[in-house]
């Protein structure tokens, strides 16, 4: 590197830009770092080596290499289980679902219109997944949902089109999961976003409506609410009139629910700084327009992940219904094994249960992460 | 109409833009307006100083009622500031308003920052609302910036284009609240040259602001504040020349020493 220019002036070279020191070098460095820093590290590191083995290696051999997965049934169908019972504790008795899948998915609903069920919850997952891509975030929508809707509970009930009429009593399994859990969450956010925006209110009577809603709602547990929908609720109503159990189930679950997501979408609107609201103000946008245009966009993508977070919690509590016997998944799984062949598997069936749920709560659960990633582009450089 | 000629037509000196008689204001207990009386004529550029905590800010903030006085008058065009929710709306069309901390919409496009509220307060079409926005994003010189998010600007040109989306609906009065207050040193020059820009199309301004050298070229009026009241008022250089109350002394002599 020269110290003199061509014209004579004496150039002061820049400092090299350095590169950041390098702090790790590739896995194994990284191992002896966090694992086998010293003997007493070292030691912990492989007793949960020898833990974790042990369990995954008994795991395997129970779940997979030792299993049962059919059993003989005999013509009155009754089922053979003494393969299982002889490997009880030591291979898994997965015979228990594949003789029982149908049951447990769809309840008692009548077997030979169980195709009906099924179309219903693939609805209902096509229904999330086009919800789930932006390009079809418009207002179409709307009527999109309504129409899926209307057809899920047309497939439902039947009694036209050549399908026979099923009474509410019989649904069962994972279709009842599923629109507790949609239409619960479907009215609970647009009704806890005006709970929201009403706890804010300047009119004190909106305000204190709100408030009380949401102070009595959060006070008493989601199964005394339940217990009050079923039990309580049909003593005021007038002779002859009957709203389906169902109907009151859910409406419960929707006013639990919006009870709690409101308490979520307020914290993101008092996250905004208040130069937002005047700055809608000041341009002369109405209270709507603001609200609409400036304050839930913001708000709303601060708080995706306790949003979701309450989302997958509802998701799961739909489960509480049992206690009222409206026969959704968990219950179907748990009536399954009532059956003197099958008692004694529950852990098979729970697992399956389990797996489940975990399916559309992990789902929701990557797609919210995406989604905040995204919604929050504009705040990187 | 062009932003030019829109900006000309209002350009009518003598005619009352704001009107304030007697205005009282107090947050809780404390007193923040003494019985403000205060003319603004349309075309008239007007710079309101004083020390911090002396109601200038809360002043020009009632001009729009992001705070409501609770005695007094205000007219502002022509039209009384009441509770009637009409008549703030039509006041809030015709007054655009800036931010010391700039207050852009971190969600939306610079574009789309300076389109909302020509296309939802001013019913103008999407295309038409484009073509302006861009035209004001030229005259404040970012128009290459119009895609990018706020966040990615830096300060004094997050400030242009506040000004820019104030200017979008065609405002006839521009307040102006400590607009280089919030921004580093290099960046303040830039955001002045925009609002001497601005006061040479014969925007009616009203300005709160501690930047002497801009008093001194463009306003009219300079009106100093202090504990609420105004305490004299008058043309740039005569006031800075010869003030008349120790109050105004001791400020000048202050903001004089932090230069």
């Amino acid at each position: 590197m020269s110290e003199i220019a061509a014209d004579g002036t004496p150039l002061v070279a820049p400092p090299e830009p350095r590169r950041a020191p390098i702090t790790m070098i590739g896995p194994v460095a990284w191992a002896r770092e966090n694992l086998f820093a010293n003997w007493w590290s070292t030691a912990i590191t492989l007793a949960m080596i020898y833990l974790i083995v042990k369990f995954a290696v008994s795991f395997v051999s129970w779940a997979f290499l030792n299993a049962v997965w059919v059993v003989p049934v005999s013509p009155q169908g009754i089922a053979n289980t003494e393969a299982c019972r002889a490997l009880k504790g030591v291979g898994a008795c997965w015979a228990v679902i594949t003789e029982k899948h149908r049951f447990i998915l769809f309840g008692t609903y009548p077997y030979e219109q169980h195709w009906r069920p099924l179309i219903v919850c693939l609805l209902f997952i096509g229904l999330y997944i086009v919800s789930a891509m932006r390009r079809f975030w418009r207002w179409e929508l709307a009527l999109v949902w309504i129409g899926v809707l209307t057809l899920i509970g047309v497939l439902m009930w039947g009694g036209i089109l050549g399908m026979p009429y099923v009474p509410q009593e019989r649904w069962g399994g994972l279709p009842i999961t599923l629109i507790l859990a949609t239409f619960g969450l479907a009215f609970a956010f647009p009704l806890s976003i005006l709970v929201a925006l009403g706890r804010r209110s300047r009119l004190p009577a909106i305000k204190a409506l709100c408030v009380l809603y949401v102070e009595l709602i959060r006070g008493v547990p989601l199964i005394s609410l339940l217990f009050m929908a079923s039990v309580m609720f049909p003593l005021f109503l007038p002779e002859g009139l009957n709203i389906d159990k169902l109907l009151r189930a859910q409406i419960a679950i929707i006013l639990f629910a919006g009870a709690y997501l409101a308490e979520v979408v307020r914290a993101g609107l008092q996250a905004l700084p208040r130069g937002q609201y005047e700055a809608a103000e000041a341009l002369g946008l109405s209270y709507w327009k603001k609200t609409g245009f400036i304050i839930l966009p913001q708000a709303l993508r601060l708080v995706i992940p306790p949003l979701v977070n309450t989302f997958i919690g509802f998701f799961k509590d739909t489960s509480l219904v049992l206690i009222i016997g409206i026969f959704d998944l968990l219950t179907a799984g748990k009536t399954a094994i009532i059956e003197p062949a099958w008692q004694g598997f529950g852990v098979e069936v729970y697992i399956t249960l389990g797996l489940i749920y975990f399916c559309f709560c992990f789902a929701m659960s990557k797609y919210s992460s995406g989604l905040e990633a995204e919604f929050n582009r504009h705040r990187r450089r | 109409m062009s932003a030019a000629e829109t900006l000309a037509s209002s350009v009518r000196k003598g005619a009352p833009a704001i009107t304030l008689a007697g205005v009282n204001k107090w947050f809780g207990a404390l007193h923040v307006l003494r019985d403000i009386n205060l003319d603004v004529a349309m075309g008239e550029r007007v710079v309101v100083c004083g020390p911090s905590g002396s109601g200038k800010s809360t002043l020009i903030r009632c001009i729009n009622r992001l705070e409501e006085h609770q005695e007094g008058q205000i007219v502002v065009d022509g039209i009384e500031l009441s509770n009637d929710l009409r008549s703030l709306d039509a006041i809030r069309r015709e007054v655009g308003m800036v931010f010391q901390s700039f207050n852009l919409f971190p969600h939306l496009t610079i574009l789309e920052n300076c389109t909302l509220a020509p296309i939802w307060v001013r019913k103008m079409p999407k295309k038409e609302a484009e073509a302006l926005a861009m035209e004001y994003l030229e005259r404040v010189r970012i128009p290459e910036q119009a895609a990018k998010y706020p966040g990615q600007l830096s300060g004094g040109q997050q400030q242009r284009v506040a000004i820019a989306r104030a200017l979008c609906m065609k405002p006839k009065i521009m307040l102006f609240d400590e607009p280089t207050s919030a921004l580093d040193p290099e960046m303040i020059k830039e955001v002045l040259d925009t609002m001497v820009m601005l006061a040479e199309t014969g925007m009616t301004m009203i300005c709160v602001t501690h930047e002497m050298g801009f008093a001194r070229t463009v306003a009219d009026r300079v009106v100093f504040m202090d504990r609420g009241e105004i305490v004299e008022q008058g043309v740039p250089e005569e006031l800075f020349a010869n003030p008349r109350t120790d109050r105004l002394k001791t400020f000048l002599s202050q903001i004089l020493r932090g230069h």
